[in-house]
């Protein structure tokens, strides 16, 4: 490190510096958190610890200037603060030996001092597996991941999630509680738990990615903020587990999926559907990068997991410039691997969809029939506005019309339901 | 959010430290990994571009090298939340070559590039 000196930020803004101060934290917290939870092997103490650090560094900061390295002051700043801690649990550790009670073991305080850069990655990865653990549930680990690995305040989380901060608040209180007293331990999974633990981390970061692509309920159609911080997650995850094919798998859906945000709604901020949408507003940038990352994870080799085959569905619209050019046969053929390793009705009904496009409506309305009576599908609106689409292409227009309705009336999407009712009020004889 | 970040400079002779390019390399790989930094490149010196601009009316077409004080370096361009961001980033970059090349003079232009928050909806 060369001269110590602060180097003065560019505006004397007071609100400037906070914002400097915020952007640092956001960079830096997860790595300070993570390294933290390693020393105090507790994930809610080490937030607190590097909250700690945060709030000293807002009111001194704006005065004295940003150190010349912004993330190695957090770092040993919240790392004294971890010190005084352990200082004072060791004293009451002693104390409570002599009254003969048992002690939990803690590490000791002379392994601090070359603890916190070099395994930084390791204690990442740590992180993620905690606040996606199996105890919590899933509504617990995607609040806990937000605010531990993504840096987002309860009141941006809650915001995002469309639930109330006090709500936010008791979740990620009652998830580290529950991290505490069932004693999970600050460590990656042992080999036997790690093909499903890792199944975990991908399914929260992939929620939140869907919980910004797709909100479920109101009438915003996106959230792309949740979106951008699941694709961050996301990048971050292949890093930490370059040789994962299923990470990269799960990257490229994201990026491919993200590179239609702009064309996925109108100029009234009506969704667009993908054979609608004008293709010249894919973001080429992440198309390019998906396509990467599928390539990485075909790659790495061993039978392709779910999101490698979603990514490479994908990637064949990607690939596509004009709807006409997709390749149906192919995503057909994606679909019955996907139906045969992650089967599930939705796979079924998207399968029917490409069997409809690539071999004929009759054949697509054949696969969709059988879906009818299934529970899973029971109030999915996308069933009855499939079984419309494939109806309407035979010319049966009053049952299409009908399904469309019936659609319409399902889905909580404002603006997917006038999406529904258009194709229904096109049917009328 | 996206920013793209236009470095340009003035040079000292020769090339730059082996010190400086191992700082760049790891603060590139850091960026990555936190899934900011999307894409990046240097850039050849002027003399081997070219100039495409419209003079007087007149279409016209220059080789490189190009008679401005500060060379295009490198870009950059990054994911983020923040203009804030993308600042501190920069930052660690400028400040990689103010600590390791001595003499070394130059700009980085943060710019954002239009995204679909900027367009409502």
């Amino acid at each position: 490190m060369a001269a110590a000196d602060p180097h003065p930020i560019a505006s004397t803004d007071a609100d400037a510096a906070r914002r400097a101060v915020e952007a640092v934290w956001r960079i830096e917290s997860a790595k300070l958190i993570a390294g933290l939870a390693r020393i105090v092997q507790d994930v809610g103490l080490a937030e607190e610890l590097a909250q700690d650090a945060l709030v000293i560094a807002l009111e001194q900061w704006p005065t004295q200037g940003v150190p010349p390295n912004p993330a190695g002051w957090l770092m040993s700043t919240a790392k004294h603060r971890a010190v005084d801690v352990l200082r004072r649990h060791t004293r009451y550790a002693a104390k409570l030996a002599e009254i003969g009670r048992d002690l939990t073991s803690r590490p000791a305080e002379d392994d601090l001092a070359a603890t916190l850069d070099p395994h930084i990655e390791d204690d990442l990865l740590r992180l993620i597996f905690t606040t996606c653990h199996p105890v919590l549930t899933t509504e617990a680990r995607v609040a806990l991941t937000l605010r531990l690995l993504g840096g987002l305040s309860t009141a941006e989380i809650a915001r995002a999630l469309l639930v109330s901060e006090p709500t936010v608040g008791q979740r990620i209180a009652r998830a580290k509680r529950t991290l505490t007293t069932r004693r999970v331990p600050f460590e990656l999974p042992p080999p036997s738990e790690l093909d499903g633990r890792r199944a975990s981390v991908l399914e929260v970061i992939y929620l939140i990615f869907n919980e910004g692509y797709s909100a479920t309920a109101g009438g915003d159609w996106m959230r792309p903020s949740l979106c951008a911080e699941g694709l961050r997650l996301g990048r971050i995850l292949a890093g930490l587990m370059p040789d994962q094919p299923e990470v990269h798998g799960l990257v490229a859906l994201m990026e491919i999926q993200a590179s239609r945000v702009r064309a996925r709604t109108g100029g009234a901020g009506e969704p667009v559907l993908l054979l609608d949408q004008d293709r010249r507003g894919w973001d080429r940038l992440l198309i390019r990068r998906g396509l990467a990352a599928l390539e990485r994870a075909q790659a790495l080799g061993g039978a392709f997991g779910p999101y490698t085959l979603q990514a490479a569905i994908a990637a064949c619209h990607a690939r596509a410039t004009t709807p006409d050019e997709t390749d149906w046969a192919e995503i057909a053929a994606i679909y019955e691997v996907l139906a045969r390793v992650s089967p599930s009705p939705i796979v079924d009904l998207n399968r029917a969809v490409a069997v409809g496009m690539a071999h004929g409506p009759a054949r697509g309305l054949a696969m969709v029939e059988p879906l009818n009576g299934e529970r899973a599908l029971d109030g999915y609106p996308q069933l009855p506005a499939v079984r419309g689409d494939l109806l309407a292409k035979l010319g049966r227009v009053d049952e299409a019309r009908h399904e469309f309705e019936r659609a319409a009336a399902m889905t909580r999407n404002e603006a997917e339901r006038t999406i529904f009712l258009r194709r229904a009020a096109s049917l009328r004889p | 959010m996206r920013y793209l970040v236009l470095l340009e400079a003035t040079q000292p002779e020769g090339p730059p430290p082996a010190e400086l390019m191992a700082g760049i390399m790891q603060l590139g790989e850091e960026a990555t990994k936190a899934g900011a930094l999307l894409d990046t490149a240097g850039l050849a010196p002027s003399a081997a571009g070219v100039k495409v601009e419209v003079v007087g009316g007149a279409l016209s077409v220059t080789d490189g090298p190009f008679a401005e004080a500060k060379e295009m370096i490198s870009y950059a361009l990054y994911e983020v939340r923040s203009k804030e961001e993308a600042v501190e980033w920069t930052q660690r970059f400028i400040r990689l070559h103010h600590d390791l090349w001595e003499g070394w003079e130059g700009e980085a232009r943060v710019l954002k590039v239009f995204g679909p928050e900027d367009f409502g909806g």
